[in-house]
């Protein structure tokens, strides 16, 4: 037996053993994903023991360093690791904006201080990570942004306005993009950190055509950071919001495509029966599933051995939130009037017509499909032009 | 074994690239074309490919052959598409080796070793009306002595006229639409009652009408077993799919390429067109349907060679996906290059008229479709 396959037996029998099985039903909504952080509240125990388990080895961030609270894992044996979950059903036992951006972000541009001060904290689930990235008057145009910190020797004082923060209430500590040089638009971005409880920073939920507010508008007021809380260079944050970007862009371009959801026709079986049409949209989105997830498979593979190219992640982005968004529509058609209870305890409170509204922001949030298609073009397909 | 080429599926790469490149680019095929060539490809490339080793690709080792896999046959086929070259080496070196592997050792020993020198053209006989749909076999085969008597008629026999020997989908029990009593068999091209009539297709490849009258063959023409036709006719007919898939990346590759050159090439309103986010954003969501289609078929290569049961399933979903993204991309094609486009001497329409014969080939994007339904439970 290769070490791989030796590893995968292991993985499978400790899976099996310390998973609970309330962790191995399918999630039945946004709920059911445990999000950490200092004021966490576990759905059930079994959700909070799956969280320390998985934690303890390291396995929330299965190919991260152990010394920063990793599994220390090779690209082969996190691959292995994760097809053995699937096979399983087991869920994720953390959902983290820490896990998917900042981690990385922290990894390739942070000082060891840095990592050893927040990544074991991400991995544990301790402390819950907000983005602020968009600005009332920048949004596509991300780079235009206004929030400013001034320079005051040992700290900055920051102020502005930041806009779409996900789940910005909820959040322990925000990583910013805050300008620290006016006369550079480019260079003159800086990639802060700090505490959400910082004197001055306030949040204000929005609400959405889905009715829900996982997102904020978030404003500071004199807000002081530490001059020792910015990562990467003094106004060069710009390059550590691009890759930062790239990851979530990978985080977004899965999204609704577990493997629960194999095949949409069988799921709605009796429409799919009586109406050829549909039945025959169905097969066609079931194969661009398919396609898709070998498209994934394919990309994160290259991508770990350095054959992707750099802006691949672009790509992948545009195609998973198209695909997820004409995964709703359909869900919708097959659910008819039905689906369109808003209330009811049937319904969920209207689960699916809110999902589905929901899924309408996959192509705007993380950069429209739009600027997707912009980059993909310049940057790998080399088409002219500014 | 991650989903990419491994160092030696890139080296076969690296030899048939070039080599077709050169010996077989688009002229080749304008070449046949123009001179109204009656066989449809040129024997001595057929002999070269065997010559490379890529006759023997899929043959199994223990028969004289290579004993590779899908994902290397796709490569050469890949090649061969982007080339526009015609070959017999997707009929032949593919679809018909793969039958073959369940024959006898009579049949084995005496195809083999001539598929794998390049000496033999195999013709598959399976569609009997202008759509696929095998299960839907007539062509009846009687008992006769202790052997069989063939009767019938199949189109779209590519290469069919200048083949050494057909296999032949025939019905030896059950009604036309059943799966059950279909049997396969070798028929030699000059058995007596077999006519063939060759016609031209739209991308110039030549393909018969056959006729079979009381066609009499021995029992030791049959491939597998009597009746039980179908589990190998499936495995004809999935590694013919498949290697279509693989043709088409290579075909829409082809066309993309080619057009993304004109856009950085052509100037209008002072500016090259490539600069208009109108055509960027269609190059970039054309690029994005060739990668899927790259993914998908990459994927049920794999699983075909690790034949793993999924593997039907893939491939279906994979002739549909590249049949989808080369079809795009050689409408794009055709568009983006506007009126040159259209005129024959660009070679952007050639690529169009090989999606159409590759898209009907083993099946459109809608049967195949309607297939994955099923094998969806829906």
């Amino acid at each position: 037996m290769t070490d791989l396959e030796t590893f995968q037996k292991e993985t499978r029998a400790w899976l099996e053993a310390n998973c609970p099985p309330e962790m191995r039903a399918p999630m039945m909504s946004e709920d059911d994903t445990c999000w950490g952080g200092r004021n966490v509240v576990f759905k059930s125990p079994a959700q909070k023991q799956w969280l320390e388990v998985m934690a303890a080895k390291g396995w929330t961030v299965p190919d991260w360093p152990v010394a920063y609270g990793g599994g220390g894992l090779s690209a082969e044996e996190t691959k292995a690791l994760r097809a053995e979950m699937a096979k399983l059903g087991c869920r994720s036992p953390l959902s983290s904006f820490g896990i998917w951006m900042l981690g990385p972000a922290l990894l390739k541009f942070g000082t060891e201080e840095q990592k050893t001060h927040y990544l074991p904290q991400i991995a544990r689930g301790e402390i819950r990570w907000c983005q602020g990235y968009s600005e009332p008057g920048s949004g596509s145009d991300l780079v235009s942004l206004q929030t400013f910190g001034e320079d005051k020797g040992d700290h900055w004082v920051v102020n502005g306005q930041k806009v779409w923060t996900s789940y910005a209430d909820k959040a322990d500590w925000i990583f910013c993009l805050v300008r620290t040089d006016k006369n550079d638009k480019y260079r003159g971005i800086s990639f802060l950190l700090f505490d959400m409880t910082t004197p001055g920073v306030t949040t204000k939920p929005i609400k959405l055509i889905s009715g829900a507010s996982p997102f904020c508008e978030t404003f500071f007021d004199n807000v002081k950071v530490p001059k020792h809380q910015i990562v990467g260079e003094l106004n060069r944050g710009w390059d550590v919001a691009k890759y930062l970007l790239g990851h979530e862009r990978e985080m977004i371009s899965g999204g609704g495509l577990g493997e629960g959801m194999a095949s949409i026709g069988a799921a709605f079986k009796d429409v799919a029966g009586e109406e050829p049409v549909l039945r025959a949209e169905m097969a066609l989105f079931d194969i661009e599933t398919m396609v898709f997830r070998a498209h994934s498979e394919r990309f994160m593979d290259e991508w770990k051995t350095g054959r992707a190219h750099p802006a691949y992640s672009n790509l992948m982005k545009y195609i998973g939130t198209e695909l997820n968004k004409k995964r709703h529509e359909l869900v919708m058609s097959a659910g008819g009037s039905d689906a369109l209870e808003w209330e009811s305890d049937r319904s969920k409170q209207g689960a699916r017509p809110r999902t589905w509204l929901r899924t309408k922001a996959n192509s705007i949030e993380g950069g429209t499909s739009e600027v997707m298609l912009n980059v993909v073009s310049k940057r790998i397909l080399d088409m002219p032009g500014a | 074994m991650g989903l990419y080429h491994t160092e030696d599926q890139a080296m076969l790469k690296d030899t048939v690239a070039p080599f077709l490149a050169e010996t077989a680019p688009v002229k080749h095929l304008r070449t046949l074309r123009d001179t109204n060539d009656q066989i449809g490809f040129a024997r001595d490339l057929w002999k070269q490919f065997a010559e490379m080793g890529f006759t023997g690709i899929l043959v199994p080792e223990s028969d004289g052959g290579l004993g590779m896999g899908h994902v290397e046959a796709g490569i050469v086929l890949e090649e061969i598409g982007r080339n526009l070259t015609p070959s017999p080496f997707l009929t032949t070196a593919v679809a018909a080796v793969e039958a073959l592997k369940g024959a006898g050792a009579h049949l084995r020993q005496e195809w083999f070793p001539r598929i794998v020198s390049g000496d033999a053209v195999i013709g598959l006989a399976i569609d009997e009306g202008a759509k696929h749909r095998p299960a839907a076999t007539a062509l009846v085969a009687e008992r006769s002595g202790n052997g069989f008597r063939l009767s019938g008629k199949k189109q779209f026999v590519v290469h069919g006229h200048v083949a050494d020997m057909l296999i032949v989908a025939a019905r030896t029990a059950g009604a036309a639409g059943e799966e059950q009593g279909i049997t396969l068999f070798a028929v030699p091209r000059d058995a007596a009652g077999l006519s063939l009539a060759a016609d031209r297709l739209v991308d110039s490849q030549l393909a018969a009408r056959v006729t079979l009258e009381n066609v009499e063959v021995t029992a030791d023409a049959v491939i597998g077993d009597v009746d039980g036709g179908w589990g190998p006719l499936t495995r004809l007919l999935d590694a013919g799919r498949i290697g279509a898939a693989a043709e088409m990346v290579g075909v829409g590759g082809g066309a993309m390429d080619m057009t993304f050159t004109y856009l950085k090439q052509r100037k209008q309103f002072g500016q090259l067109i490539g600069e208009f986010q109108a055509l960027q954003h269609r190059a970039a969501h054309l690029y994005g349907e060739m990668e899927g289609a790259r993914s998908i078929v990459l994927k049920a290569q794999h699983l075909m060679d690790d034949e793993d049961p999924r593997a039907e399933l893939f491939v279906a979903a994979a002739k549909v996906k590249s049949g989808l993204a080369c079809n795009l991309s050689v409408r794009e094609g055709v568009q983006m290059h506007g009126g040159i486009g259209m005129t024959d001497e660009y070679d952007i329409g050639l690529y169009m008229k090989r999606d159409r014969a590759l898209a009907e080939f083993f099946g459109d994007t809608h049967f195949h479709a309607d297939r994955v339904a099923r094998m969806n439970g829906y």
